[in-house]
């Protein structure tokens, strides 16, 4: 945590997140981001032992409906926003060779 | 009809209307505006005049008087990033270029169902991650109040517009202060409501578990008028609250409130011009009856880095359905690029600068190795905040703070530096870590005539006890606010 993040290590995530970046943005991307992760080593300072997580701050719990079918989007509005869609289905390049 | 020209809030909309106004000559009113105005502004991404004027014509012919549409005939403007059934909702980002949902946010269908008309869509930071709206692929927005200077964000579209007079009140959202900190910097009040009391069904996500709509306005009455339509529970988002909605006014609300302020928080890095309004918006609210409380909130002044570990990690997993196959933009591809190269192109392209640190940021918050160490961290410290919340209200009923540490800065200030601009989040981010209801009111003027906000925070799901004491002050306030100057230039 205390060594300076680096411009592997942006690529590596950059990868993770699907991500290009030109060569350029990681430079500036490892800087930024190197300077960020050194602001938040202040959170180490605070005594964390045994407390527990929130996830989401209103605990609502889970709630439960009935198992019923319903009317949903229409196939042909659903896919209508999509960059290529056809026969309602959305169409990406081939996955298998 | 009333002299057109006054027509800015709520009840002048109401008023009009009583004495035989039409709602399609109020919503014209408006159009004009942001005709005449928004070219100058940038508050607006699409302005919706024909089906506005249709829904209020719609209005006129049912009459504006049923009780079941509290919002008949007023004119709203919608924040980009939410859903609005056959207009843009691009969350003001290239990779949405176009996209019109097929569907209304449940808060658009609750304004509608009140009688709401919807104006258009409003400019905000590039899926909300911001805090000047200077990232959006829009362009800028401005100041109405100083046109040189970020009218604040990501809600800056919703606030110009309101501050501005091209729309009495619209909806903002608020995930680390997106409603608050644009409201103060353009003199409104803005709520950021309960997490859990208004749906997020329809939202596009950026942090889930901190996310919350809610509206901005003139008027402490006019915010609860629209915060009473769009509150109340949703099945369509599982994190909506199943409890009722509150009247407004509550008729109920103490004389005597204690109020905390949080001092060992206020001891650095604020405009002399800011602590000055704030100690003074304290005497008001002390001289109107209210016990003032000093109160320590020690794990408070963590907020921020803790923030900036929780949002940009949930914003990692919620943007990756953005990857040029069901919505939105793909990158032009090769004949032999793979489905690899689609998504990474595509995003590559379609998100902007902050949204990219953001993504990376969480993405190595959450990646093997550090999630302990940020992530875990985080939600724990979460957790030791919303005690300190927890504790302070069992002897206050608010907590009373500065909505932000300056008033509005010029245009492109923080443009290399996003940690300075990250740090500006520091009075407003614990609402969303701890899910509080909070609001911000204008408190008064700094030296250049920039407004000023005066924050306050609330229990969980007591948004009444913050507007009572809002609208108090409001009509107690020592300082008048005025008016962005340049309205009066124009008019």
């Amino acid at each position: 945590m205390t060594e300076r993040l680096t411009r592997t290590e942006v690529e590596r995530i950059a990868r993770l997140a699907h991500l290009e970046l030109d060569d350029a943005e990681a430079d500036r991307l490892t800087r930024q981001l190197g300077d960020i992760l050194t602001y938040f080593e202040r959170l180490r300072e605070v005594d964390t032992s045994g407390v527990e997580a929130t996830t989401h701050p209103v605990s609502a719990g889970p709630r439960m409906r009935d198992d019923q079918s319903r009317e949903s989007l229409p196939r042909d509005e659903a896919v209508a926003g999509a960059p290529d869609a056809a026969d309602g289905l959305f169409r990406v390049p081939k996955v298998i060779g | 009809m009333t002299d057109a020209s006054a027509i800015e809030t709520i009840a002048d909309v109401r008023a009009a209307l009583a004495g035989g106004g039409s709602a399609v000559d109020v919503c014209t009113i408006f159009l004009e505006r942001i005709q005449e105005r928004d070219a100058a502004l940038g508050a607006f991404t699409h302005v919706a005049s024909d089906t506005a004027l249709e829904e209020a014509a719609t209005v006129d012919a049912r009459g504006a008087d049923d009780p079941s549409q509290p919002l008949a005939g007023v004119p709203i403007a919608i924040k980009d990033n939410i859903c609005t059934r056959g207009l843009p909702t691009t969350a003001a980002s290239r990779i949405l270029t176009d996209y019109r949902p097929p569907y209304d946010a449940t808060v658009v269908e609750r304004l509608r169902a009140a009688g709401a008309v919807i104006l258009g869509k409003t400019n905000c930071d590039e899926f909300a991650m911001g805090s000047t709206t200077e990232h959006s692929c829009y362009g800028i927005t401005r100041n109405p109040w100083d046109p040189d200077r970020v009218p604040g964000g990501s809600s800056g579209g919703s606030a110009a517009a309101v501050a501005a007079r091209l729309a009495p009140v619209a909806l903002g959202s608020d995930t680390g202060g997106s409603i608050r900190q644009p409201a103060a910097f353009c003199g409104l009040v803005g709520l950021k409501p309960t997490y859990g009391r208004v749906s997020r069904y329809g939202l596009l996500a950026f942090a889930s578990s901190l996310d919350q709509i809610g509206p901005l306005g003139l008027t402490v009455a006019d915010v609860a008028a629209v915060f009473r339509v769009i509150a109340g529970h949703d099945p369509a988002d599982a994190t909506s609250a199943a409890k009722a909605v509150p009247e407004w006014p509550s008729g109920t609300a103490t004389k005597t409130p204690a109020i905390g302020i949080p001092w060992t928080l206020l001891n650095d890095g604020i405009d002399d011009d800011v602590l000055t309004s704030f100690r003074t918006a304290l005497d008001t609210l002390r001289s109107s009856g209210a016990t003032l409380v000093d109160i320590e909130l020690p794990h408070a002044a963590y907020a921020v880095p803790t923030y900036y570990v929780v949002a940009p990690a949930e914003a990692s997993s919620n943007l990756a359905r953005y990857d040029g196959v069901r919505y939105g933009v793909r990158a032009p591809l090769t004949d032999t690029a793979d489905l690899t190269a689609m998504y990474d192109r595509t995003r590559e392209s379609g998100f902007s600068d902050e949204v990219k640190r953001r993504i990376m940021l969480g993405t190595y918050a959450l990646s093997a190795g550090y999630y302990d160490a940020y992530y875990l961290r985080a939600q724990q410290i979460r957790t030791l905040i919303r005690r300190d919340y927890d504790t302070v209200f069992s002897t206050v009923d608010a907590v009373a703070l500065p909505t932000t540490p300056t008033t509005a800065f010029p245009l492109g200030q923080h443009a290399d530096d996003p940690l300075q601009l990250y740090v500006g989040d520091v009075f407003t981010a614990s609402a969303n870590l701890t899910g509080l209801p909070a609001l911000s009111v204008p408190s008064g003027n700094d030296s250049s005539g920039l407004p000023i906000g005066l924050q306050l925070v609330g229990r969980a799901f007591d948004e009444v006890t913050i507007l009572d004491l809002a609208a108090r002050f409001e009509s107690e306030r020592s300082e008048p606010i005025g008016r962005p100057p340049s309205l009066d230039r124009s008019a």
